[in-house]
């Protein structure tokens, strides 16, 4: 699969190809989860598409239970807090994704640091998103 | 970074002669337009020797989404109609919650710049037309929309992971966060201007009165941490933050006239100069260089630091961008108060009290004096500019003739900072 580096394709991959697929610079070497077309180190222009393993480690999380209007949807709430997070995936760049498999309401027993994989389970064909799950 | 550090000069030095603040709070019959009126109002009844709207050249306006909390696009030229002031050109400047900053720096700008003497800047937002969720959704628009915002992060929680981060990294616990909402709810007891002119402790006796009245179990509460520690009386936002962690939801304005410093006598014996201005950007946290602090705010101050020719030791008080109870703790370790880390203990030892040797948010904060997000970055100027020339009333801070105040104004969660550095030369 082929195209353009930008927020449909790496929603695309996410959705149909079930991966993680982000760019790497072919100047400097700089990695970037997000599709972007420009390298924001180099400011070369010579991106290429690179797959990321899927495996990360939480870094930081919050469980919101005033959550916005999409995740209202999904059943999250005040009952049902929506975990959240920022994950440092293995290849060095941090990204921001939903933490799944893990219960909100009890934040304390959610370690940072802990060993995490890409979830394909929950990608939403409508809006899809990028989570995570305890490995 | 290569040029950022590079120390800037004004082309000629800016003063502010006047300040004008609306009242902060919820008022559903009014619309941002009259509560800038109300603000312009303010600061023409406040100034020292008078004043002719007809001085003024140009015009700001900080406003970071009328389009979606009024439906109103382009309102810069409806301020401009509604005070009377067509034609001169007035420019509506977003940059989020920083968005009035923002607009502050431009009207400096513009003077510096020779092309103008005589320049009004403001904010305002109107908020409370929307219920919660819909502003939940509105502000979760400064974040990142592609990557940050579809994994469910809301702004509280952004700087929910923020919190959490610092608790991980330092001995930062869940009281050091409630304390400061529990400081600046003193200071905004104070205030006037203020959505919550009440302390924590008079919000506790009030739901224990009511309480009572009602002939309901009376809760247990004893102090103020007690009742910030009760999930009913406080409850989860994005956790590790509560909702007395968070600024309110607010409508206000706010408004400052800024002049060629060779004129400020005209206006007042008193003005008060614009020392350094600083502004930077950052990225999406997950992208920042720590998840504990705010790069845009560390190269701003130093940036404003630097072109004031000061250093943290001649800082007076500070204004900092309590959006959260965190940003707070953070923005004292970013704007060098507190070494990393050292923040919670310095609100521990009440070193950040308006008694303390490191004053912050003197006028209650975005937590307490409430947070109209595109007037707060001007509000913050009016509570230097008052309190560097001793007119702040009760909650004037303690120590005697303050010179230099700062402001620290962000947008999103660290996509913009601007810092200010405010200076009483007479």
């Amino acid at each position: 699969m082929t195209s353009e580096f930008n927020a449909a394709a790496f929603y695309k991959h996410l959705k149909e190809g079930k991966k993680l697929m982000g760019v790497k610079c072919q100047d400097c070497g700089h990695l970037s989860p997000e599709p972007r077309p420009m390298c924001p180190v180099c400011h070369g222009f010579n991106m290429e598409w690179r797959q990321f393993s899927g495996r990360a480690k939480l870094s930081t999380f919050t469980c919101i239970s005033i959550v916005s209007a999409a995740m209202a949807a999904k059943g999250y709430g005040r009952d049902n807090p929506c975990c959240a997070g920022i994950v440092t995936l293995e290849e060095g760049p941090r990204i921001s994704a939903r933490i799944n498999g893990v219960d909100g309401r009890n934040p304390q027993d959610i370690k940072t640091g802990m060993d995490v994989v890409l979830d394909l389970e929950d990608v939403d064909e409508e809006s899809p998103s990028l989570a995570f799950k305890p490995a | 970074m290569a040029t950022i550090n590079k120390k800037r000069q004004l082309g000629r030095p800016v003063s502010i002669v006047g300040a004008g603040l609306s009242q902060f709070g919820a008022f559903p019959e009014k619309d941002s337009r009259d509560l800038f009126v109300e603000a312009f109002q303010d600061m023409v009844q406040s100034m020292d020797k008078g004043f002719d709207i007809h001085d003024i050249e140009c015009a700001y306006v900080g406003n970071y989404s009328s389009d979606l909390f009024e439906h109103q696009g382009h309102t810069a030229p409806i301020v401009a109609d509604w005070l009377g002031i067509t034609p001169i050109p007035i420019t509506r400047i977003e940059n989020a919650c920083a968005s009035s900053g923002s607009a502050l720096r431009e009207g400096v700008m513009a003077i510096a710049s020779g092309m103008y003497d005589v320049v009004l800047v403001g904010g305002m937002e109107k908020m409370t037309n929307l219920p919660t969720d819909g502003v939940t959704d509105v502000l979760a628009s400064a974040a990142d929309g592609l990557y940050e915002v579809p994994s469910g992060l809301t702004f509280p929680g952004i700087f929910g992971a923020i919190a959490k981060a610092h608790m991980d990294r330092y001995e930062t616990n869940l009281d050091h966060l409630l304390k400061v909402g529990i400081k600046n709810h003193q200071n905004g007891a104070l205030n006037p201007k203020a959505q919550f002119q009440q302390t924590i402790t008079e919000m506790m006796e009030r739901r224990k009165a009511r309480a009572q009245e009602r002939g309901q179990e009376v809760p247990a509460w004893e102090t103020d941490l007690d009742f910030l520690r009760d999930d009913r009386s406080n409850p989860w936002i994005a956790w590790p933050l509560r909702l007395y962690d968070c600024a309110p939801i607010t409508d206000g304005a706010s408004c400052v006239l800024l002049v060629s410093a060779e004129i400020a006598d005209n206006f007042t014996d008193t003005p008060i100069s614009v020392a350094g201005i600083g502004q930077a950007t950052g990225k999406p946290l997950h992208d920042s260089e720590e998840l504990t602090s705010l790069s845009a705010a560390k190269a701003a101050s130093q940036q404003a630091y630097d072109m004031a020719g000061i250093t943290v030791a001649d800082i007076d008080l500070a204004e900092v961008h309590d959006c959260f109870t965190i940003a707070e703790i953070v923005a004292s370790e970013d704007l060098g108060f507190f070494a990393p880390g050292e923040g919670p203990r310095a609100v521990d030892e009440g070193r950040t009290a308006r008694d303390g040797d490191h004053p912050i948010n003197t006028s209650g904060g975005l937590k307490a004096k409430g947070h109209p997000v595109g007037a707060s970055g001007v509000g913050q100027v009016i509570e230097i500019y008052h309190q560097l020339r001793g007119e702040a009333g009760e909650r004037q801070m303690k120590k005697a003739n303050p010179s230099v105040g700062i402001t620290h104004n962000v947008g999103g969660t660290g996509g913009t900072c601007v810092v200010n550095v405010l200076r009483r030369e007479s």
